[in-house]
């Protein structure tokens, strides 16, 4: 079994992080009644003697003494992460684990790469290092941050890129937190597009998150759980942005149901890895498998169900119910349609009670209306794993390498341009060592370049199809 | 002589796992439907194949288990224990912790010679506890990363180490629309180095098995268990004992030896398929009964108008008129559909098969002209009844019955590696785009040579 390591930037990412860990113990504390330290556990969490007091050795095998995450909080002002340690979940944080500062990065792209990450990179690298050390089979680092600040914008960035220089061969996974068009953070365009520069060019998948997605989600759940009859019936732990059943107990934060969903996006993601199942996903697959050109690496996701109800028996067609929800636009995590874009490729992760036959059946019927790119025609990767979620009998996570992500960098790039051609705030970050001028126009090149290779992409749905002529052999 | 299965990747380890229960439960059961005398012989031939007299409990499977990820091996190995009628060996397995992420290269070139030593070592082992080794049978998929890639380098160093043994791949056709999107490079490339290194090739296809669990077995949610206990009731039904000559007094003792000789008499034509009648779900096979005129006529109109199973099968389809001076490389007169064999062989098990007229099998018109059609059939039997069934026939089959599956494969793949799609990931491991090429010409190859037949 490999192990990752949980990078969380910045207030977004440690708040989102935060809602991982929590939901990450739950489950595993629903499907390890014995208490026993296993495999599953260990992937995520370290065992630590505690009886020495503190800082004792990695216990690998037996009854589970003290968790600690696998993870490196850093922020560059204290107050979330010290939430985060005055919380239930202090104990499940190494404090050796932590790097923070007192004054933020002030939305400042800049001051979190360069200033920052220049101040920070050696403490940086040791802290790193120590966690990789304590893993048997490091596999891939997780960065959560968001793209609109200071600093998961920009110092998570720069972390990105010590991944690849001290670690080229552990997997870098993204997920990143972009910013909406009402964003009250005026330098945000410049912020995402400097990060996705970075994004573009060493990381090894992307999943976008964007807000908006995420409250319109919150929103239907909240709809449905509140419509009377049909509303009291819905499990509580069940819904994707529940935090029943977990450690916090405190009356929830506005911003804990959305973070709930991109917590839940990274234990589905990783479960297949975590627990046994007839067709495993690990996440070297999901790299291999949905990345066809080492730029295109974005990922749009979508998690159904979004909650179950009480009712134990699911009949097959509410079990189809979740394979066409999980195509539909207003269950992905950005403001994309799938459906009417192309794909490049898909994966469909299904946990719980769910069989191939349940599978295949799905994706042929699904299949017609969807539109893949023609040198993939049956572009599917599909996992099967047996542990369900908490609260569910079985559960569907979709990643998609599809053109949709395209609207999405194409309004990051106009606003971008916005305030790019009027210099608007460039001087605070013009002013910060390292930064040049170069800086923005080679970011907003990169990001160019890719949206022309997802036009070029386009450009060939509904085509003809013409398939290349095979090898002629001489008889 | 002893077969040593190596069970590769998470397809390879679950399957072979089902094979083992398949061929003990058969053996234990006392549907036997024979003498007592017979029962015993049949016994001890099996045990002597599959399993060895250690100083256990139950017998011990003659398996090395081998995946680059632990979660597969140790369920594999505790469901075995936990049956109580047989197991593996405890230390006969290996096993790594990051998987091979569905990259052949990453399984060919990186974890393949890392590991090289260590997995030789215990298949050495497997082989000195058979008083005489009578070959290896490795079970694998096409599609993933390890199954298929290290598959294709440990069966290369079987190869190299075992020069006189015999060497058959059981290999697993992933469903045609996507378990993994890269299967299509993935089966390309494993194919076309078995093709190298094995003795032959016997092919299951998972489209195939999964419509025999929905219309034969009547199973409403299919699992994977599922499509994997019906193929190893049909393995099953090819490896367990049987009499290879008429009036023969032994079960014989070198079942892959023999397979190979009756089956493949060119090296370039070794793609096997396999079709066993009748298959039905357990609770109806108290209800019904076969005759053997009537199995034997639809096994014979399944291998010409290549039908997956007895259900559906095309009856218009005919072998063409004998007689014709045209030689078989201009097949032009071959109707379109009929599938031409090199060498078939059935295998009957159970009631009355000494009585089994399989004259409609040796018509001459069914084969190229290379082989006598005294050499093109060969019949295996036994009195002994298999698995619960009565009567049963399977036919293995070395005819154009994967030439359709093959060039859809390489299609595919063809179109994709037109694009360059994917290329990188396995150019990263060291697998370029002339090793592609190599084996996109390697299998073009085979596919001209079986359409011509």
């Amino acid at each position: 079994m490999s192990q990752s390591v949980v990078v969380q930037v910045g207030q977004c990412g440690n708040q989102v992080g935060c809602r991982f860990w929590d939901l990450a113990l739950r489950e595993h504390a629903a499907v390890n009644k014995k208490g026993i330290y296993d495999e599953a556990l260990s992937s995520f969490f370290r065992n630590i003697d505690t009886r020495s007091g503190g800082d004792g050795p990695d216990i690998y095998k037996g009854k589970i003494c003290s968790l600690k995450a696998r993870a490196l909080l850093i922020d560059m002002e204290e107050g979330v992460v010290n939430e985060i340690l005055q919380g239930p979940l202090r104990d499940v944080f190494d404090s050796k684990q932590l790097i923070t500062d007192v004054s933020g990065s002030g939305n400042n792209w800049a001051v979190g790469h360069k200033l920052y990450g220049y101040q920070y990179q050696e403490n940086i690298v040791e802290k790193l290092r120590k966690t990789a050390e304590h893993c048997d089979c490091l596999q891939c680092f997780f960065i959560i941050h968001s793209m609109g600040g200071g600093t998961g914008s920009g110092l998570g960035t720069f972390v990105l890129n010590l991944l690849e220089d001290e670690f080229p061969e552990v997997y870098r996974f993204v997920t990143s937190v972009y910013p909406s068009g009402e964003d009250d953070v005026i330098t945000s365009p410049y912020n995402s597009v400097l990060a996705m520069k970075e994004l573009n060019e060493h990381a090894d998948c992307v999943l976008p998150i964007e807000n908006e997605s995420l409250f319109d989600i919150v929103n239907k759940i909240h709809q449905m759980t509140n419509s009377g009859k049909l509303g009291s019936t819905v499990k509580q732990n069940s819904l994707v942005t529940s935090s029943a059943g977990s450690a916090k107990t405190v009356q929830e934060k506005p911003f804990d149901a959305m973070n709930n969903i991109v917590a839940n996006l990274l234990l589905n993601l990783t479960s297949s890895a975590r627990f046994e199942g007839s067709l495993n996903m690990d996440l070297n697959e999901i790299s291999m498998n949905l990345v066809p050109f080492p730029r295109l690496h974005y990922l749009v996701s979508s998690l159904t169900p979004l909650y179950t109800l009480a009712d134990v028996n699911v009949p097959s067609r509410r079990l189809d119910q979740m394979f066409s929800d999980a195509f539909s636009r207003d269950h992905q995590l950005i403001q994309a349609d799938p459906k009417h874009s192309l794909y490049l490729a898909c994966a469909l992760l299904v946990r719980g009670n769910v069989q191939v036959s349940d599978l295949r059946r799905n994706i042929e019927r699904l299949k017609p209306s969807l539109h893949f790119v023609s040198w993939n025609q049956e572009g599917w990767k599909t996992g099967l794993c047996s542990v369900p979620p908490v609260g569910h009998s079985h559960s569907l996570l979709a990643l998609a390498n599809n053109t949709c992500v395209k609207p999405t960098f194409i309004q990051l790039k106009d606003r971008f341009m916005k305030l790019y051609k009027k210099k608007a705030h460039l001087h605070h970050y013009l002013h910060i060592d390292g930064m040049e001028q170069s800086c923005f126009s080679e970011a907003i090149s990169s990001l160019s370049d890719l949206i022309e290779e997802y036009n070029e992409l386009d450009a060939t749905k509904g085509g003809p199809r013409t398939d290349p002529s095979r090898l002629k052999i001489a008889v | 002589m002893s077969i040593v299965t190596v069970q590769l990747g998470q397809c390879g380890n679950q399957i072979g796992h089902e094979v083992f229960n398949a061929i003990c439960s058969d053996v234990r059961g006392t549907h036997g439907l024979c003498s007592k005398k017979e029962n015993e012989s049949y016994h001890d031939a099996c045990k002597e194949r599959f399993f060895s007299e250690e100083e256990s409990v139950v017998p011990v499977a003659r398996a090395v288990l081998v995946d680059m990820e632990p979660k597969v091996i140790s369920q594999t190995l505790s469901i075995a224990a936990r049956s109580g009628y047989w197991k593996y060996d405890d230390r006969s397995h290996f096993c790594q912790k990051q998987g091979s992420g569905n990259n052949w290269a990453n399984g060919y070139s990186v974890h393949g010679p890392r590991h090289k030593e260590v997995i030789m070592n215990l298949v050495q082992k497997e082989a000195e506890k058979c008083d005489r080794l009578g070959g290896f049978f490795t079970i694998m998929s096409m599609a993933g990363g390890t199954g298929s890639g290290l598959g294709a380098f440990v069966t290369q160093c079987l190869r190299d180490a075992f020069p006189t043994s015999f060497i058959l791949n059981h290999v697993i056709w992933p469903y045609g629309t996507g378990e993994v999107i890269v299967q299509n490079y993935n089966s390309v490339l494993t194919l076309s180095h078995l093709y190298q290194s094995s003795d032959a090739l016997l092919v299951h296809e998972n489209d195939v098995i999964h419509k025999i669990c929905a219309q034969l077995m009547n199973i409403k949610q299919i699992s994977f268990r599922d499509v994997n206990q019906v193929i190893a009731h049909q393995l099953g039904s090819v490896f367990q004992p049987t009499y290879t000559a008429e009036g023969g007094l032994y079960y014989s003792r070198n079942p892959l030896g023999d397979l190979m000789e009756t089956l493949v008499p060119h090296p370039e034509f070794k793609m096997l398929g396999l079709r066993n009648i009748p298959q039905m779900p357990e609770n109806s096979l108290a209800y019904s009964t076969f005759s053997w005129p009537g199995l034997i006529k639809h096994l014979r109109q399944m291998l010409i108008a290549n039908a997956k199973m007895e259900e559906g099968i095309d009856w218009q389809v005919r072998p063409p008129r004998l007689g014709s001076s045209i030689p078989s490389s201009h097949s032009t007169n071959k109707p379109l559909h009929f599938n031409t064999s090199i060498a078939n062989l059935v295998i009957l098990r159970g009631k009355d098969t000494h009585s089994v007229d399989l004259g409609s099998f040796r018509d001459p018109s069914l084969y190229t002209s290379w082989l006598n059609p005294q050499d093109a059939f060969n019949a295996w039997k036994t009195p002994r009844a298999f698995n619960k069934y009565e009567k049963s026939a399977s036919l293995v089959s070395n005819s154009q019955f994967l030439l359709k599956p093959l060039d859809n494969v390489v299609g595919k793949a063809w179109n994709m590696f037109a694009s360059k799609a994917y290329i990188h990931q396995y150019t990263k491991f060291g697998i370029e785009e002339e090793d592609f090429l190599d084996s996109f010409t390697a299998l073009e190859q085979v596919i001209s040579s079986y359409t011509i037949l």
